[in-house]
């Protein structure tokens, strides 16, 4: 601002320059202060969860009585379930990126688990499952699915399988025609192909697909209370848990949402250092 | 079929198309029936003031199971306030109560329970609960089943039951209920049910929502909830002397932004004509003493 007088008509050239690099800094700064903004607003709840918390309430949320039979609910179902995404959505993700046809509607199909709130996803399971389904009346007198700990399962891989099927997806698309082609060519069978190829070269695409289904698996809540419900030690996983802590007691409930937070942070971090140290930090 | 059972399960919204629905058929209903209440200020002369008076707004909480009454209530309300903006905002009590603590702007908070409302009152948030309603514990019977169960003493018999968890309302009035049974149907009655057990809900809603769809055989939810949905469900009266009855306390809220209506909705809640529309949803009448 003090150097307005520069501006005059008669020192042309060398303002224009600096203006130029001063547009540059206002551009730069814009899109930085919009990105501050976003990032700002992602931070504040999980700054207001843990700044009007203090340690003493973390080990309260680890001592609390619904706290370790959730989760270790939480980390056997959530493992089942990436388990049943990673074996089955490869496969389907390998054969999308290679197919010609109808791969849009199958993906759209795919998508819509992201977009369908949680408990009415429940309520479609229920009726595609349940006692009253068409299944059902196959199931034997006085067995379902509902309330199980697999019910819990199938949930989680409901509304987390999109986001794994998804990344592969795009993973397996990056990789170069010319090289499965080769591979063809020297006379690999498909599945060979696949394995030897394909996977490598898409491992890590693959890797942060199964973590961000994981972590969606990890948070799951609404369609598992209306599947598979609530019984401690069943069917009542971390959020659950918490849900249920919150009737009670909103600080107990903080405590424990602050030891999920945790486990998930952890966890994320192991994971993405195991990635970067696996792949020269390919993915970051 | 879907958007009903998005009802069922209790999908929280503060606008219910079923509210909206109820006050319609409420209005429709009320055309037919007795003459408008007489609120504390409804002079014909107040309700012209009130006419002529530019919007008014009243924002109330309460409790889920009180959604298909007060959407009725509001119907009727609304003949001597036409420019009324009624808000309701319909969820656990619990939640409710966390939000209230939390600063939600509120004029009424009508409750399930009398512990939240004690607890707010303790925390001079509200000013002078009046129990307004009773609802009744049931229990409700998926079809298949329904043949089965006639009373409290068949639920061990069945294989998968479904209740409330007991830090909210309807699962404590439930636990209190088996530790009753004990006295008569033996002692090892309520630990026989426990362990057919599938599910502890969240509230009854949920329940229900279980039972209706057949997963569950059976529940416990209050008469409100089962009349909304008897067509779907069998349903079976607990006997007096073993159940406990719920009160539903309703206040004004300290930090209310229109006090003087907000005392008005509680004095019509509180009127005749309040207590026939929530009778006709199930509700039972606060016990005498409670009404003075």
């Amino acid at each position: 601002m003090t150097r307005g007088s520069d501006t005059g008509p008669g020192r042309r050239a060398a303002p224009s320059a600096r203006a130029a690099r001063r547009r540059q800094r206002v551009e730069h700064s814009v899109l930085a202060g919009a990105g501050l903004l976003l990032l700002a607003f992602m931070a504040a709840p999980l700054l207001g969860l843990f700044a009007t918390a203090s340690f003493r309430d973390f080990v309260a949320g680890l001592q609390h009585p619904l706290v370790w039979p959730a989760l270790r609910l939480s980390l056997i179902t959530t493992s089942a379930s990436l388990a049943v995404v990673v074996a089955l959505g490869t496969p389907l993700a390998w054969v999308l990126a290679r197919a010609q046809r109808a791969t849009r509607l199958v993906e759209t199909v795919l998508e819509l688990p992201i977009v369908i709130p949680p408990a009415v996803a429940g309520i479609a399971l229920l009726l595609a499952f349940g006692r009253r389904s068409l299944l059902g009346a196959l199931y034997p007198p006085g067995w379902s699915l509902s309330f199980t700990t697999s019910a819990v399962v199938l949930a989680q891989v409901f509304v987390s399988a999109p986001f794994f099927v998804q990344a592969a997806l795009s993973a397996f698309r990056r990789i170069d025609p010319h090289l499965l082609l080769v591979a063809r060519s020297f006379g690999a069978h498909p599945l060979r192909v696949f394995a030897r190829v394909g996977l490598p070269l898409a491992a890590p695409g693959l890797l942060a697909g199964a973590l961000l289904s994981w972590a969606r698996a990890l948070g799951e809540f609404g369609a598992t209370l209306m599947f598979a419900g609530n019984l401690e030690g069943k069917t009542q996983t971390l959020p659950l848990a918490i849900y249920t802590a919150m009737e009670a007691d909103l600080r107990a409930a903080q405590s424990l949402s602050i030891v999920l937070v945790v486990l998930a942070l952890l966890l994320l971090v192991g994971v993405r250092a195991l990635l970067r140290s696996l792949d020269g930090g390919e993915v970051r | 079929m879907s958007w009903l059972l998005l009802r069922v399960i209790g999908m929280k919204r503060p606008f219910s198309r079923r509210a909206c629905l109820g006050a319609l058929l409420g209005a429709l209903a009320c055309k037919s029936e007795a003459p408008a209440p007489a609120t504390s200020t409804a002079t014909p002369a107040a309700a012209a003031a009130a006419q002529a008076a530019a919007k008014e707004e009243l924002v109330v909480f309460a409790a889920a199971s009180l959604r298909d009454a007060f959407g009725n209530l509001k119907a009727e309300f609304k003949r001597t306030h036409p420019n009324l903006e009624l808000t309701f905002n319909f969820a656990g009590t619990q939640e409710l109560r966390a939000q209230l603590e939390h600063g939600a702007v509120v004029d009424v908070f009508a409750s399930a329970d009398q512990k939240s409302m004690d607890q707010l009152e303790s925390a001079s948030r509200v000013r002078k609960p009046a129990i307004f309603a009773r609802n009744e514990p049931v229990i409700v019977v998926a079809q298949e089943q329904a043949s089965k169960v006639s009373g409290l003493a068949d639920l061990p018999a069945l294989d998968k039951l479904v209740i409330g968890v007991p830090d909210v309302p309807i699962g404590r009035y439930t636990e209190q209920i088996l530790s009753n049974a004990n006295k008569t149907l033996g002692a090892d009655f309520s630990s026989r049910v426990q362990k057919k057990i599938a599910s502890r809900e969240l509230d009854a809603r949920q329940v229900l929502a279980k039972v209706m769809l057949g997963e569950a055989d059976a529940g416990v939810v209050y008469r409100t909830d089962a009349n909304s949905a008897h067509d779907k469900l069998a349903v079976v009266s607990i006997p007096a002397d073993m159940n406990v009855v719920a009160e539903y306390p309703l206040a004004v809220v300290a930090a209310a932004p229109h006090p003087a209506l907000a005392e008005e909705w509680l004095n019509f809640v509180l009127s005749p004509a309040g207590q026939e529309l929530l009778g006709q949803a199930g509700f039972l009448p606060p016990a005498v003493a409670a009404l003075q």
